[in-house]
């Protein structure tokens, strides 16, 4: 018998070149994608006189700084439209396909990949951005690297990584109405902290999260970054195959019989040892929102936010002063009291059709008191919600239904919350300045957003689910 | 890439924590070319307010500490995203060595990729250079990579780097070449890997449009 494996240590064996005595271990990349901001590895590899080395293995997809409004016309911005047009050419000139801004197809990379069928378990995957943690969902190994190892990965295919530890996340138990990947998410952001996985891979199991559907899994892989892991990962198992059959890139037929027979066995051995291990009790995670600079500053709904006064750390109770200073919230107050200026749904973290159709649930017949925009994940999650309908009810409770991109998450195509503005948002950020210079960002689920655009403050979404489907 | 063996340099001490990608580099200057140089927009938002005059209290304000090369920082440096771009706003403005607690897993590979040092010390150590270059900021801090020690003021103290990664600084190190010389490996590896996994392979040849 030999040693029983976790997940990761399973994927990693089977990616592994070499390993140097030094213990790094060459990996082979499956699938690379790559965005606008990956211009700088081009441009490395092209100084070096190299080529792309595996351009069938590669998929550029323009996300990040494409226009959501007005895409019929030409980009206004020439720094931002050049970008866009850089990615094209980049992508061109090394016969890379490109899901680029007039495809049907576009999106966020993190739902593009997934959606097409290029993101499969037993994967090794990487991306010029951190949130790649997002593809661990079907029991890939997904992480997000810098430009020097994007341009790496461009002329080699190849990566030198050191093995991470392995950390075990368990969520057990029946998450209740309203509460969803999202809360689990920041439930357990809060519980290690924002740098807490750090050097770790994670592993999410327990019966709360086997519930998941794919697109909860994907909020929560997601997130891992937010809590220091460079990955997080679910193994794969019916909800996955099902997730994957007739996707365009994903085996069919009888390949896709044998791929789900290899794809069973992704999983931790039963006696697979984890260098660290924690557990949460999934029954009592509320709706979840964050009150701070930082997404570990995230509290329940009903809580109120910290008082630095009360903090004997004098460290700890400068932060806090610090976080609430730049946030323009009073020490102590009640959460549900913060009045918001907007609203935004969208990101890889929430802009899926299940994320669309939780936040109309309860939009349905009622109205925003503040202005916001809808920006689904991708064109094809556009298309199927408008196919639902759900555009008709954001637009009625008086939100934007725009195109597909990054958006407001960051900020760099020009969807900006104005300095001083408070949002409530469902991405994945609340660092000062993420969503704008002076934006303060409060994150939270797709329902939790729109139960706080119905209010105009932060607002528990559970009662006003009632007599609603979720 | 520049070697880096011993660096006698002034330290500012930046007594936070957190301090991510995006307070290092605001997002809207991604865009920007390398060769434009970042280090003029390095911790923009924190070093000016909205008019772009400068704020007092930012440390790095400080005259004294404007030719700092050595920054001491709180816990979690660089946590968030894998903006590359960070790393080059630290290194064009002058940086070369990061004294912190912990550090964003991301940030710390992009940093020995362009020649930065990511010194790691205790939360304890941190806050006494910290207090040490305060009252004393004319007084450089050496930066011992090979012997993995940091002096300042009149103590010395034992800073954890990888092992991997002080290797590459202290040799200078590219890793394009260095896998260069595995070449028969991967072409072998990746034969081997396509037929045990077939299914890794795309389904179908992707389409180009733009
Ligand atoms: S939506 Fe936000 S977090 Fe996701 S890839 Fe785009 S910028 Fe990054």
């Amino acid at each position: 018998m030999s040693e029983p494996q976790t997940l990761v240590d399973k994927l990693w064996s089977t990616h592994e070149v070499v390993r140097r005595d030094d213990g790094t271990s060459l990996l082979w990349v499956d699938r690379h994608y790559v965005h606008e901001g990956s211009f700088h590895a081009f441009s490395q590899m092209k100084a070096r006189g190299r080529t792309v080395a595996e351009p069938g293995l590669t998929f550029g997809v323009a996300d990040h700084y494409v226009p959501t409004r007005g895409r019929d016309h030409a980009i206004a911005n020439p720094e931002i439209a050049a970008m866009v047009r850089n990615l094209e050419a980049n992508t061109t000139e090394s016969h890379i396909a490109l899901f680029g801004l007039r495809d049907p197809r576009q999106g966020i990379v993190h739902v593009v990949g997934p959606e097409q069928g290029l993101t499969l378990p037993g994967l090794l995957i990487v991306c010029g951005d951190s949130h790649t943690s997002t593809h661990g969902a079907f029991g890939a190994y997904a992480f997000g690297i810098g430009a020097s190892e994007v341009a790496h990965v461009l002329m080699t295919q190849t990566l030198w990584q050191k093995r991470p530890k392995r950390m075990r996340i368990s969520v057990d138990g029946t998450a209740t109405v309203g509460v969803g990947a999202k809360d689990i998410a920041l439930a357990i952001i809060a519980h290690v902290g924002a740098d807490g996985a750090q050097g770790h891979a994670i592993e999410f199991g327990g019966s709360t999260i086997r519930t998941l559907s794919m697109e909860g899994r994907m909020t929560l892989c997601n997130m891992s970054i937010e809590a220091g892991g460079r990955c997080g990962m679910v193994a794969p198992d019916a909800t996955t195959f099902g997730y994957l059959k007739g996707r365009p890139y994903a085996p069919e037929g009888d390949a896709y019989d044998r791929a789900t027979e290899a794809w069973s066995a992704l999983a931790s051995d039963a006696e697979a040892r984890f260098d660290r291990e924690i557990t949460l009790d999934g029954n009592v995670i509320a709706p979840i929102v964050t009150w701070g600079t930082t997404p570990d500053d995230a509290l329940p709904i009903d809580a109120r936010v910290p008082d630095p006064s009360r903090e004997g750390d004098p460290v700890r109770a400068k932060y806090l002063r610090d976080a609430l200073d730049y946030m323009a919230i009073a020490p102590g107050k009640k959460l549900t009291e913060i009045p918001i200026d907007r609203v935004f749904i969208g990101s890889c973290t929430n802009s899926r059709i299940e994320d669309l159709r939780a936040a109309a649930a309860i939009l349905a017949g009622r109205v925003s008191k503040v202005p916001g925009l809808v920006s689904p994940g991708s064109s094809s999650v556009k298309r199927q919600a408008e196919g639902e309908g759900l555009d008709r009810i954001f637009r009625d409770a008086g939100l934007e239904w725009a195109d597909s991109g990054c958006s407001m998450c960051v900020g760099i195509n020009g969807d900006l919350v104005p300095s001083g503005e408070r949002c409530a948002s469902t991405t994945n950020r609340n660092f000062r300045g993420r969503q704008g210079p002076g934006a303060r960002t409060h994150l939270m689920s797709p329902a939790m957003v729109a139960a706080a655009a119905v209010s105009g403050h932060l607002a528990d979404v559970r009662p006003l689910l009632a007599g609603r489907k979720p | 890439m520049e070697k880096f063996v011993q660096l006698s340099a002034k330290a500012c001490p930046l007594p936070f924590s957190n301090l991510n990608t995006d307070q290092i580099l605001p997002a809207r200057y991604l865009k920007w070319p390398r060769s434009k140089g970042l280090g003029t927009v390095l911790f923009q938002d924190l070093r000016f307010d909205a008019d772009g005059n400068q704020k007092k209290d930012f440390p790095l304000n400080q005259l004294l500490w404007q030719s700092a090369k050595i920054l001491v920082a709180g816990r979690n440096f660089g946590g968030g995203s894998s903006r590359e771009a960070a790393v080059y706003a630290l290194y064009d403005y002058g940086f070369r060595c990061v004294i912190a607690p912990s550090f964003g897993d991301i940030f710390a590979q992009n940093a020995v990729k362009n020649g930065l040092v990511t010194a790691v010390v205790s939360d304890a150590d941190v806050a006494d250079m910290a207090a040490a270059v305060s009252s004393n900021p004319e007084r450089p801090v050496t930066i011992d990579l090979d012997r993995r020690t940091i002096v300042c003021g009149d103590r010395t103290y034992a800073f954890e780097i990888d092992p991997v990664s002080r290797n590459q600084l202290l040799n200078g190190w590219d890793d394009v070449d260095l896998t260069e010389s595995y070449r028969d490996q991967i072409v072998r590896f990746s034969i081997e890997h396509r037929a045990r996994q077939p299914w890794a392979v795309p389904a179908r040849a992707g389409t180009q449009v733009s």
